[in-house]
Order: C-alpha cells, then structure tokens, then sequence
C-alpha cells in the first residue's frame, strides 16, 4: 500500500488522498492574453521535483507535497505558508 | 509449417527475412528525421515516402519498433466521438485500417466485432444519444441500443451489474474493431524501409538543435544529424522532448494500465466499455480477455503497474461477469499516456520553424494511427496542415477553440 503524510493527521493510505495538481502561481493580473492563456493551459510536462496540492479528504485538508514525478517518491509534505517548519 | 520450423533449426544462417534494415549508424543529415518509432511515427515515414516521395527520412527510436504505448494499449479501434471534427478524423482513420493488412501485406488480424458503450445512469444514456446523433449527421454508423438487443449480442453479461448498476442502454458502434497492435508498427515499419526509410533503434535523442526559431539538427547518441524538419510522434516522452525546443504545452503525463487474462475459448464476441464501472474489455485472437480501465490519478513518468489497478478492475469485471471468478490475471503493464484537457490530440505545426508535434494522444492515440501518420506526412511535407486536423492544432489552447472530447472516452478519466 502507498503512503503519504498529511501535515496534520500523519501518514496515511495513498487511497484517502486526492491529487490537485501542480502549485503554480498566477501572472499579474495585467499579464497580456498570450502570457494569461499560457497560464490558464500549459503545465510544466516534464518529469522532475514538483510542489503539488494534495488533498486529505476524510479531514479536508489542502496541503503541499515536494514529489519527485518520476521515482513518484514524496521528500515532504507541509501546509501552505508553513513552508519551513519541518 | 513443421517443414519451416525444422528448417530454421537446421540451418546456420538465420532464414527468414528481416522486416527491416538494422540500420547502425545514421548518416549525416536527412530531409526529415522522426523521432519516435512506434505506429504513429512509423505511418508517418510511410506516408511521407509513399505518398510525397520524400524517402531520405531516418526514424530514430530510444527502445524498439513500437515498445511504447503502440505495443501497451488495448487494440480498440473506434470512431463513436463526440465532436465532428473527432468523429470525421476517426472515422477516416477506420476507413484505411480496414484495407491496411492488404496495403501493408501483412494479417494485422482486423477483427470488426461492434462496440457497445453500456450507459448505467440516465445521464450516460443522454451522452450516448448525443454521441449517436453526432455520428449520425457525419455518416458514422453509431445508434442507441436498449437492454434487450445488449444481451441478445452479449448472454454472458449480468444485466443489473450484481444490481450494483442497472444497465438501461448502450451506444452501438457497428464498425468497432480490435487489431494486433504490434503488427501494425512492424507493418509500417517494413513498407517505410522497402520505400527507403532508415529505421535506427536503440537511438535516443538528447537535444534538437535550434538556430534562430528554426530546427537545423538533433543530437543523438550514435551523433549529431542535420535536418530542418523534426517530427515529434513520442507520446509519454512529448514533454521531454518539447523541453529541448523550450515548448510549452498543456500535457501532462498519467499512467494507463492495462492486463490480460489466460486464454479461454472464444465467448465475448463484442467489444464492451462501461463508463460507470471502469471497464473497457474485449476478446483477442488468443483468447485472452485484455481489460483496461481509467487512468492512474496522478502524474507519474513511469511505466510500473500497481495492485490497486488490477483489484479495482477484476472486482468491476465481475459485476459485469461474475462467472470469470476463477479465470487469472496473467499479465499486466501500464503505458505513459500524454494527456491534454480536452481529450483531443495536439498534431501539426508549431511556433518552431521545422518542428511538428504528433502528441497529446493520450489514452486514444492506437486508433488514429494510420490518419495520423498520413495527415502529418502531409504537414511536414508541404509545412501546411490539411483541414482535417486544423482543430487539433497547438494554437487552439491560445485561442480558446478547445475540442472537447471528454464525453468520448472509452470510460470516465
């Protein structure tokens, strides 16, 4: 069975989690269409190290993931914002 | 055929004739250079040669001839889509893989058997009228089917699902097919060689050179060959690929598993996807039951198959089949499926000069494989899209004209 640590509950069956894609910041809001429609569709495809939200679902819990897409190993797991406390 | 065998094994030399060259190493520079040798890279090199006389082409492949998701999808071959754009570009692909065992000189074991989409909910049911009235208009031979005639085509199947998921309807496809994939690939793969095409396997290719928006040459691990065209047919690898010409693009790439079971005595004449239940499921020349499901639910770049997979789909297949209960799994794999969000493929030209990408095939890409491989022979041939797959072009994402597909696929994603 896979597993993943939430930040707040502890580690926990794969199954119990929701992936919600790539932590990808949004271009100002004066962005021109071309660059707000690169946003909007176009994803980093290429395997490598992502932050990625996750979702705990039975305590509805958002948090961050630093995955490595290709090995699929998880260096950790931390709540937005508290991006240093572990 | 003992005669044959014994005279294989008698003999020093190796008696039959190879399907291709093994090509070593690749000359300095081509006109075209492929990257990518499974069917859709392999159709494109016989097209260009066979039907634009472009033959200086080199098709360079990491593994071997149709290793990737040619050789891992589950040989369904289909044109019941949902927009009439997916439906035309289907249907044409159908239409030349109905004499392509002819045109290619090889059993590609064709086998027409007819599809049935089972509809569980009355939301499915409103999805398959839609699907049948789209095909319809295009002159596709697709209609809605109640309980009765599904079980009349398939006896074996339990029609309330262990009454876990009634079965109300279904969309029949009369011209659904199943192919021997692999055979498709090594088909192409001889006819673009008998034509001249150079085949390198065990070639990778580690960057594309660009020169002011323009392709001059890729690099590789057999070295540097000069080319001002580049087609891109590497499904799961398009990313990596299109990392090296600095490409976005919306794809991203999930796991799509896929297993078969020990053979048994043919009994499921039809091919049957239910959307609700997970299941896409038919009979091969073997016998074998192949079984796929939906994708994995996250990225992953690796082709490993999980448990979860395996007992999510059995327990589904045993709703539908409860008497399969003793029959075994005996084989399983996934493939690195690039997904685009409007489940319709990424073909043609794109921002950079001499750089074609054939992408974006997802989890459908098997049954286009000859119409992809002629329309993209025609673009790199004459640096011009044909009308055909003018909606499936990289710029739509900028423009906002996405072809939505989603309703199509073989079972909710």
């Amino acid at each position: 069975m896979k597993l993943l640590t939430c930040p707040v509950n502890g580690t926990r069956p794969l199954s119990e989690f929701v992936f919600g894609g790539e932590y990808r910041v949004a271009p100002p809001a004066d962005c021109t269409d071309a660059e707000w429609a690169a946003y909007v569709h176009n994803r980093s495809g290429a395997p490598g190290i992502k932050n990625e939200w996750w979702y705990h679902a039975p305590s509805g819990t958002w948090f961050i993931a630093e995955r490595n897409t290709l090995t699929d190993k998880v260096m950790r797991t931390y709540l937005k914002g508290q991006e240093g406390s572990k | 055929m003992p005669l044959r065998l014994l005279k294989y094994a008698l003999s020093k030399d190796y008696p039959g004739t190879r399907f291709f060259k093994a090509h070593e190493t690749p000359k300095k520079s081509y006109d075209v250079v492929i990257i990518g040798g499974g069917g859709h890279g392999l159709a494109a090199a016989y097209y260009l040669a066979k039907e634009h006389g472009i033959t200086n082409v080199a098709v360079l492949e990491k593994g071997y001839i149709g290793g990737g998701n040619t050789g891992r999808n589950t040989t369904i071959v289909r044109s019941n889509y949902l927009t009439p754009e997916g439906v035309k570009f289907y249907d044409a692909s159908v239409k030349i893989y109905e004499g392509l065992s002819e045109e290619l000189d090889l059993n590609l074991f064709y086998s027409t058997r007819g599809h049935f989409t089972l509809a569980h909910t009355e939301s499915a049911m409103r999805t398959m009228r839609w699907r049948a009235e789209v095909n319809k208009h295009v002159g596709v031979e697709s209609y809605v089917v109640g309980p009765d005639e599904i079980s009349k085509a398939c006896p074996q199947l339990d029609m309330s699902c262990s009454g876990q998921a009634p079965i109300l309807g279904a969309l029949y496809h009369a011209p659904g097919s199943v192919a021997r994939h692999d055979g498709v690939a090594w088909g192409y793969a001889r006819g673009a060689d008998q034509l001249g095409v150079e085949i390198f396997q065990n070639t990778e290719v580690l960057g594309i050179d660009v020169k002011a928006g323009k392709v001059v040459g890729v690099n590789t691990n057999k070295g540097y060959i000069a080319t001002s065209k580049v087609l891109s047919a590497v499904a799961g690898f398009t990313p990596r690929i299109c990392e090296m010409v600095d490409l976005d693009t919306p794809i991203v790439i999930h796991p799509l598993q896929a297993c078969v079971t020990e053979p048994m005595k043919p009994w499921l004449d039809t091919i049957l996807v239910s959307g609700s239940l997970h299941v896409y499921v038919s009979q091969s020349s073997r016998g074998e039951l192949v079984m796929g499901s939906s994708l994995d639910p996250y990225e992953v770049h690796s082709t490993r198959s999980t448990l979860d997979f395996v007992e999510g789909l059995t327990s589904h297949m045993l709703d539908m089949f409860p008497f399969l209960s003793n029959i075994k799994v005996v084989r399983q794999w996934a493939g690195m499926a690039d997904m685009t969000p409007d489940f319709a493929p990424i073909m043609g030209k794109t921002p950079i000069e001499g750089f074609y990408l054939d992408a974006g095939w997802g989890t459908w890409g098997f049954k286009a494989t000859p119409i992809s491989g002629k329309t993209m022979a025609e673009t790199i041939a004459r640096d011009h899209a044909p009308d055909l797959i003018h909606s499936f072009r990289l710029s739509r994402f900028e423009d906002y004209e996405l072809t939505g597909e989603k309703g199509a696929a073989s079972v909710g994603h």
